[in-house]
């Protein structure tokens, strides 16, 4: 699942990635023509909409891509980077970059393409830039109420606006549509060239301009990660093959005083009655939690087994089929549930007077593995009692 | 090339980002961290007690210059030379319109370098880090800021049209 940084590609590599992804940002900007500053300040005298062209395409088929990852659930929307909004200094920030891109003919990057390709203007825009930037940093002390007021967080349109992340990429989508539409309508009678275009290319601009809306369609109307995954577990084959993958209390108490290190003893409960009572050695991952992905190293994993338990039968397959879809982990279920088991172990009933001798074995095996588990509980503790959950932090980004 | 399918392959290179970094792409937060580096250099006075650096050192450790956006203008820079040496466009020249001087465009030029510079550090990035970056993920702060910076630019056009047209 992205993004793949740093779980999967280290934080050292990922300034190659920087390197490479820069490369083809500097080539595409390039090949649209953002190196002529005449051509970037066209998109505000009507004459050339490339800027505009390029820029809202760009936006809108990155936003529809990251929405369809989302919802496929190949990337980790939670963490990924949101730029935050201050409201006040994003305005007047804003204001001051309307102003210098029509002074200086260049954004930064485009500025940036356009010295490396030898436009002396570019260079001059670029070191402008780099002086407007210290003016910035000396001038912070009183600027710095601006810069901090308004602030609201990470929020995106459907956050402040309410509407949902499908219908802000459909209006994104159309305004950017319109947008082109009129910019070609602005740009022929500016250019004074015809706005009608061949019926053959017309068709084609149609269908083109259709394609966002389909794949939002795709989004909507397919079911996403979550209810994809609910329909697997609650699906017989897993809740069946959890019955032949189940053990009972006796062969567990076994496996625990003898090779507590080939299982995780997971504990699927509430926090609350995990910590009223819980098998010894056992971990907490309550059921409604078990898809944080923090925990997901333990259902990937391959070294041990793992076992589930909580009070109630229905529940621990539940977990048990959680656990099959997650990951490939070897995956068991405890059939006595977390009360019958303390009963057994830790309260054992001596047997009557009449009581037959695998009766009376019973019941000494029980007592001694209760009190085995025990101390190995204590001896163990501090290896149990911190599970080992992966780190999964807000990524840092932008400009500032 | 065409500038839609231009922007396709930009959206597509944005939506590659963000998937392997969890972060967009940028410009100016690249230059930021080379005058962080002048800073350090020239001025060590105002790097230990600048309100600005120690807000910035604060959370930062290292060179200015170990951070991803630097490393991403290089490749900016080596992909746009590249660009312009495949298409025969490298060449030393000035753009301007046709009733100003050399001179006068690129005094411009640094004008507008230094509002856009100014601009972007008060805004929290420019076109690319908050405008576009920001729209993929749906950010409100990066559509205001977007929307401020071409409102401005489309308000501003009428006054420095001779410079231009």
């Amino acid at each position: 699942m992205g993004p793949l940084v740093p779980t999967i590609i280290s934080n050292e590599f990922d300034l190659v990635i920087a390197l490479l992804l820069g490369f083809g940002f500097g080539f595409i900007l390039e090949q649209a023509g953002f190196s002529t500053s005449k051509k970037l300040v066209g998109l505000f005298y009507g004459y050339d909409f490339v800027v505009l062209k390029v820029f809202f395409t760009a936006g809108i088929t990155a936003m529809i891509g990251v929405l369809l990852l989302g919802h496929f659930g190949l990337l980790d929307l939670s963490i990924i980077y949101v730029n935050p909004t201050f409201l006040k200094s994003a305005i007047i920030g804003g204001l001051i970059m309307g102003v210098g891109f029509v002074v200086g003919g260049f954004c930064p990057g485009t500025s940036v393409c356009a010295s490396a390709t030898g436009k002396i203007d570019g260079i001059i825009f670029v070191l402008g830039g780099l002086f407007g930037i210290y003016l910035f940093m000396e001038f912070y002390p009183f600027l710095i109420n601006t810069y901090m007021a308004g602030a609201m967080g990470p929020v995106t349109i459907p956050d402040v606006f309410g509407i949902s992340p499908i219908a802000t990429a459909a209006l994104f989508s159309a305004i950017a549509l319109g947008g082109f539409v009129l910019a070609a309508y602005v740009e022929s009678r500016v250019n004074k060239v015809p706005f009608e275009l061949p019926r053959k290319q017309k068709v084609k601009m149609i269908l083109t301009a259709l394609v966002p809306f389909i794949v939002i369609a795709i989004t909507a109307f397919s079911p996403d990660k979550n209810e994809r995954m609910e329909a697997k577990i609650n699906s017989a084959e897993l809740l069946n093959k959890a019955g032949t993958k189940a053990i009972d209390g006796d062969k567990m108490a076994l496996e625990i005083v003898n090779n507590h290190y080939k299982w995780n003893i997971i504990d699927v409960r509430s926090p609350e009655v995990y910590k009223a009572w819980h098998l010894p050695l056992a971990i907490n991952i309550p059921l409604d939690s078990m898809r944080n992905r923090e925990w997901e190293s333990y259902f990937k994993q391959k070294f041990k087994k793992n076992v589930y338990y909580s009070d109630d039968t229905d529940m621990t397959k539940k977990a048990f089929a959680t656990a099959e879809v997650i990951g490939k982990a070897d995956n068991y279920i405890l059939k006595t549930g977390a009360a019958e088991f303390r009963q057994i172990f830790f309260k054992p009933q001596p047997p009557g007077p009449n009581a037959t001798k695998d009766e009376v074995d019973l019941y000494h095996f029980r007592l001694k593995s209760g009190i085995q588990m025990d101390d190995l509980a204590k001896a163990l503790e501090r290896f149990h009692s911190k599970p080992k959950k992966k780190k999964l932090r807000k990524v840092q980004g932008g400009c500032a | 090339m065409n500038p839609y399918v231009a922007g396709f392959l930009l959206g597509i290179l944005l939506l590659l980002t963000i998937y392997i970094t969890g972060r967009g792409l940028g410009a100016s937060g690249g230059l930021k961290a080379v005058v962080l580096t002048a800073v350090k250099a020239v001025q060590p006075d105002q790097w230990t007690n600048g309100s600005y650096f120690q807000h910035y050192t604060g959370s930062h450790t290292g060179s200015p210059l170990n951070s991803w956006l630097f490393f991403e203008i290089i490749g900016v820079v080596i992909g746009a030379f590249y660009s312009g040496l495949i298409s025969s466009r490298l060449d030393f020249k000035i753009d301007k319109g046709f009733r100003i001087t050399n001179k006068t465009r690129l005094l411009m030029a640094g004008l507008g370098g230094i509002l856009f510079g100014f601009g972007s550090q008060l805004g929290r990035g420019c076109t690319s880090g908050a405008a576009l970056s920001g729209m993929a993920v749906m950010s409100f702060g990066g559509i205001v800021t977007m929307l401020s910076i071409f409102g401005a630019a489309y308000l501003a056009a009428y006054f420095f049209r001779k410079y231009w047209i």
